[in-house]
């Protein structure tokens, strides 16, 4: 059961050899920045998440929550860097279970990199892991492909440029948590400004998410009322079907509403 | 060739409005230019107010449709409880995730109300990528007065959204099913629609 079906594989192969494009996924065409500081580490993303030129959502969350220490900020295919990282997430509970010690950092992210190597680049997931444990603030980079960066300030997504011209103009040594956030805010607004596949809002993660940090784009409201009179729309036909009679349209009729907990209570169990 | 996306044709919108929500389709199913069917639902009910939209290639909507059917069904004998929508949301995400090498093309939408009488709508991408919307799934912009509409208003903006749109794609249309579910009921609507 576990692992990927490949099962339409063959027909999605034969359909892409006759001509036929393959599905645009939906993509975090991002900034995500991550920084160090003394004593701590802070990382930040934007919330755009584009299909191809289109804008799929305006206020998507690419913080990704490991461990109550550990986040990671995601680019690249939006659904990899989902369950890429709820499936190391997952691990890595089971792990500190198992351990009883506190999940470092480094072993988030060498789960991570070897997951990402197994697939060969095909899970297009890039990340950035920021976390504390009990050997100190760490900073990662993780690529699709498997490699690993481990320096004071990274940058990625497709406005890591922009955030990285920030980071190396104000980035210095020793810096205070409140510094460190607002040099990642900024490097976030470098790229939602300054790429088009970033936009919208500032999302910051320390330890705890602080979600849509900065809101440089709130939308205006309307100047003029767009509703429509009601009894616009011709209708043919029209059915109401009420709650009591809602289980003739399921599929299993025995499990009413009351029935669920009846049913539960009357079943015999074993002494 | 076409995109297996564009194959068939069809449209889906769900939108949220006070204490229900509403999700519509079209029911054109076409061959490229060639219309085949006018009367094809592409919105699919998985418990009393868990409602399923599917667009993109025909025969995986069936197949995907079929499939949760599959899915929900052993979920209620197991759990013997209804699905709630989020549950369902993150039940079609890592069905279609299993299949991230293999893809379904379809683009689902699920629309529901949760235990708590609260509206619940989001959308996906083909594999499985979940986006979470507080106002609307597929059109073009957002409206700060679509907030707060009741169940009728709502009616009339998910219709004139859907049908303005569909009248200018040629491969939707034919046509449209509207559901709205308020906590104690579901009203679906059949809408007159142009046929050319």
């Amino acid at each position: 059961m576990p692992g990927f079906d490949f099962s339409n594989h063959n027909r999605n192969a034969a359909l892409h050899a006759q001509g036929v494009p393959l599905p645009k996924a939906t993509s975090t065409g991002t900034t995500i920045v991550g920084c160090l500081y003394d004593g701590g580490v802070v990382i930040a993303a934007d919330t755009r998440a584009t299909s191809g030129p289109i804008v799929a959502d305006k206020n998507c969350e690419k913080l990704h929550y490991i461990s109550p220490q550990i986040w990671c900020a995601g680019a690249g295919t939006a659904a990899d860097t989902e369950f890429t990282t709820a499936l190391i997430s997952s691990n890595l509970e089971l792990h500190a279970l198992s351990t009883g010690r506190a999940p470092r950092v480094v072993t988030c992210m060498t789960l991570l990199k070897q997951h990402l190597f197994r697939y060969q680049g095909h899970i297009g997931a890039y990340l950035v892991v920021a976390g504390v444990d009990p050997t100190g603030a760490h900073l990662f980079t993780v690529h699709a492909h498997g490699s690993t960066d481990k320096l004071p300030y990274v940058t990625m997504g497709s406005g890591s440029l922009a955030a990285m011209s920030v980071f190396e103009t104000s980035w210095k040594r020793s810096l205070s948590r409140d510094d460190a956030v607002k040099l990642c805010a900024d490097a976030i607004q470098a790229g939602i400004f300054n790429d088009l596949g970033s936009g919208s809002n500032v999302d910051v993660a320390k330890t705890t998410l602080m979600r849509n940090y900065i809101t440089p784009n709130v939308r205006e409201k309307k100047q003029r009322n767009y509703r429509f009179e009601r009894g616009t729309t011709a209708v043919l036909a029209e059915k109401v079907i009420k709650r009591e009679e809602i289980s003739k349209y399921v599929t299993v009729h025995e499990l009413g509403e009351e029935g669920v907990a009846g049913a539960a209570e009357k079943m015999d169990v074993d002494p | 060739m076409s995109s297996p996306f564009s194959i068939n044709g069809g449209a889906c919108v769900a939108m949220t409005g006070k204490d229900c929500v509403a999700i519509a389709c079209d029911l054109r199913l076409g061959l490229q230019a060639l219309t085949i069917s006018n009367n094809f639902p592409k919105i699919f009910s998985y418990s009393p107010s868990v409602y399923l939209g599917l667009t993109g290639l025909a025969t995986d909507v069936s197949t995907v449709a079929d499939l949760f059917r599959y899915k929900v069904n052993m979920y209620r004998l197991r759990e013997e409880r209804q699905i709630a929508p989020r549950t369902f949301a993150n039940l079609v995400s890592s069905s279609l995730y299993e299949r991230r090498f293999g893809p379904y093309f379809v683009s689902p939408v699920v629309a529901g109300i949760d235990d708590g009488g609260k509206p619940f709508i989001c959308g996906f991408d083909s594999i499985g990528c979940i986006d979470f919307a507080k106002d609307f799934i597929v059109s073009g912009t957002a409206s700060d007065q679509l907030l707060g509409l009741g169940p009728e208003d709502l009616f009339e903006t998910i219709s004139q959204a859907l049908l303005n749109a569909v009248d200018r794609d040629a491969l939707s249309g034919w046509g449209a099913h509207v559901y709205i579910i308020e906590k104690d009921k579901v009203t679906k609507r059949l809408l007159k629609g142009r046929q050319d």
